[in-house]
């Protein structure tokens, strides 16, 4: 996990001030609000956060997977280094356009969080790997099948020959999450966009799933994004992680930084959540309040309503600015701000 | 035993599975619960763990009738009475409900949408008649209050609160009766963590101040070790271990157990995981495997595994597990570091 050079030539993704809204009937409604990140090139980027902090939203976005009624602002900038080593904006391309059909499923695949209902019930699950493969590859049918069979192979799927031929319902979950990713893998992407992977999974196939990305990621040399809630999850899987709350980001760091140092009070708040193990009997500590709408959001630091070290007068007028604690360890929070200078 | 509020014996339930002709002659059996025995103490959180597939679920609705039982027998301690819940007629059975209830997993299916937040909580009251007119309008706010809900809510429908506010409000239609035993289904499977801490304490609060009796049925380890006083390890329609918390975290006397415990994601990203492998996925409940139900995906198969079935003992005062070599394995349980060496602890 070496992580001391920092040029941008590594960098496989660029994000900059991303702004995302959604046109609705109660009116425009914000879900990202100015992020700016970056995957590495073979790195695992983690973002965590609460449902409805926007972490889906930013990253389907890469994609440009975002429903009609989205807005995506023209100051936002998604640079993507294309495996010709081109690189792109994506929120210039035309949503039809050629370049953004190979880039998406080619050079960028997505896994999503309910293995149940990301397979179409009518198709064979061979068919769909196929499907995928024919779209981005060019090669005939049979060899095509050939690619899909190896693929469920590879992600430690018994009997592929069998299991090709089987239709999603005839699968346990495990392999259905499994099967999925064989569809994203198929055509060797350059970065994976798992989107809850294992929430829905016993921890037991949770592990084998974790440890299969691992190893395909050291195989195949591809960047991850791991979106989770999990912090246990992201803890093993993740280089970097990133912290959002009402879409905006309040904490980065690598995962030692984020997990042993937390600084943000919101991150600190989410660590203390979890019921550990080796503090069996220790009351949790909840966080107060829920989610502000985001309707209705709040001025200043978005996490100020809820939070236990809020300066009023400070937190609820403006957004805090940067501080940067160490080379890779940003944190955005008034009390912070101070040891800066 | 006068503390102790249910025992449960031989709790059997085999669901038919049914051929294809016209008349659905009865083919197999899915045994999803097969022949489970245990006890719960008043007052205390049993914990029950298994992966999907395990019959988990149907223990639990089978205790309150909601699923038949094929067998076994139900006894419930209350008033100094020992009723066999299996013996009930549905018309006892209907009166008898207000001692039991369930939380559900999924707080937006679980709440008619259609009904105001009051008539959700009122329900209960109203169907087995338990209260009437201004009375019924106290005890929901009572339990509304309980549960933290405002007042205001209570006019409200379903769809105006979030996914902490809609389980809380289905605690408040739970408690309402007055039980004395409720089931939480994945109570807090569906929620972010920072509201499902908030839930885990709401649970805790209560027992305290009421003194409920729960069955804690959840995949997520780590929840059920931080609400249970003990803890039932499931597979394949059977208890392989069961133990007070701590001793079955620390020192598993089952295999399975150990294997659960390794896959839970460490949240030190120090420590590597070092899950222990279960090859395979879990077996057919129509054909569980012979002998030992574990021996086809267990790392210290022997042949005895194969062909005999091991006994359910007691290995140590409150520790039971069902395995032949359980006085000679030495399985790894979840080190438990002491509070001052963690990052976690003491900071602000």
């Amino acid at each position: 996990m070496e992580q001391s050079k920092k040029s941008t030539q590594d960098n496989l993704l660029e994000v900059k001030n991303l702004k995302i809204s959604f046109k609705t009937d109660e009116g425009i409604v914000t879900a990202v609000d100015g992020i700016d990140f970056s995957v590495r090139q073979g790195q695992t980027l983690g973002i965590v956060g609460e449902s409805g902090s926007g972490k889906s939203v930013s990253t389907w976005s890469i994609m440009r997977l975002l429903p009609k009624n989205s807005i995506i602002d023209e100051n936002s900038s998604i640079q993507f280094q294309r495996k010709s080593g081109k690189t792109v904006e994506i929120t210039k391309l035309k949503t039809k356009s050629k370049e953004l059909r190979e880039i998406r499923g080619g050079e960028v695949a997505l896994i999503f969080q309910e293995p149940m209902s990301s397979f179409s019930p009518v198709y064979t699950i061979g068919n769909q790997i196929m499907e995928a493969v024919l779209q981005h590859r060019d090669v005939t049918d049979q060899e095509a099948e050939e690619i899909a069979v190896d693929m469920l192979d590879r992600v430690g799927i018994s009997n592929p020959r069998q299991r090709f031929k089987q239709y999603p319902f005839e699968l346990s979950g495990g392999m259905r999450q499994r099967a999925m990713i064989a569809v994203a893998l198929s055509m060797n992407p350059s970065l994976l966009i798992a989107d809850e992977p294992t929430t829905s999974l016993d921890v037991t196939i949770q592990a084998q799933i974790l440890e299969l990305m691992n190893e395909l990621q050291k195989d195949l040399g591809m960047s991850i994004i791991f979106i989770t809630h999990n912090l246990g999850v992201i803890a093993q899987v993740a280089d970097e992680i990133e912290v959002m709350y009402l879409g905006k980001i309040l904490e980065r760091g690598t995962t030692k930084e984020i997990i042993n140092q937390p600084k943000h009070p919101y991150t600190k708040a989410l660590i203390k959540a979890i019921p550990r193990l080796d503090h069996l009997g220790e009351r949790l500590t909840a966080i107060q309040g829920d989610i502000p709408s985001p309707l209705s959001r709040p001025v200043g630091c978005p996490f100020y309503t809820r939070c236990d070290d809020v300066i009023s007068g400070v937190c609820d007028v403006k957004m805090p600015e940067p501080t940067h604690l160490s080379d890779t360890h940003t944190v955005y929070c008034f009390l912070h701000e101070e040891k800066d200078v | 035993m006068s503390d102790t509020l249910l025992e449960i014996k031989d709790l059997k339930v085999h669901f038919p599975i049914r051929n294809d002709s016209l008349f659905g002659g009865v083919e197999n059996y899915v045994k999803a619960v097969d022949g489970v025995s245990f006890h719960i103490e008043k007052g205390e959180t049993l914990g029950l763990v298994g992966e999907s597939g395990s019959g988990k679920t149907t223990i639990g609705r089978s205790i309150l009738r909601a699923i038949e039982p094929t067998g076994g027998k139900v006894t419930f301690n209350v008033d100094d009475e020992s009723i066999d819940l299996s013996q009930l007629s549905d018309k006892e059975m209907r009166k008898f409900r207000k001692h039991l209830q369930l939380i559900f997993q999924d707080p937006y299916s679980s709440l008619n949408p259609r009904m105001t937040v009051r008539d959700i909580i009122a329900e209960p009251l109203v169907a087995q008649k338990l209260a009437k007119g201004k009375e019924v309008d106290e005890r929901v706010q009572e339990a509304a209050a309980l549960c933290k809900l405002n007042v205001e809510f209570l006019r409200r429908f379903p769809h105006a609160f979030s996914g902490g506010q809609r389980q809380r409000i289905g605690i408040a239609r739970a408690l309402v009766s007055n039980p004395q035993f409720i089931v939480c289904d994945e109570s807090v499977s569906a929620l972010d963590v920072s509201i499902q801490a908030e839930i885990l304490n709401l649970l805790m609060d209560l027992q305290e101040k009421l003194g409920f009796t729960y069955l804690f049925i959840a995949h997520d380890l780590s929840v059920v070790a931080h609400i249970s006083k003990r803890v039932a390890v499931m597979y394949l329609g059977q208890f392989v271990e069961l133990a007070p918390t701590k001793s079955l975290f620390h020192a598993p006397k089952h295999p399975y157990t150990e294997a659960l415990m390794s896959a839970i994601p460490e949240v030190n990203p120090d420590i590597a995981m070092t899950p222990v492998e279960l090859k395979g996925e879990i077996p057919s409940p129509i054909n569980p495997p012979s002998g030992c139900r574990f021996h086809t995906r267990c790392t210290y198969t022997q042949d005895i595994c194969k062909i005999k079935e091991p006994v359910w003992k007691e290995v140590e005062p409150g520790h039971f597990a069902s395995c032949h070599f359980v006085d000679t394995l030495n399985l790894q349980g979840v080190e438990m570091s002491s509070p001052a060496k963690s990052p976690l602890t003491g900071k602000n």
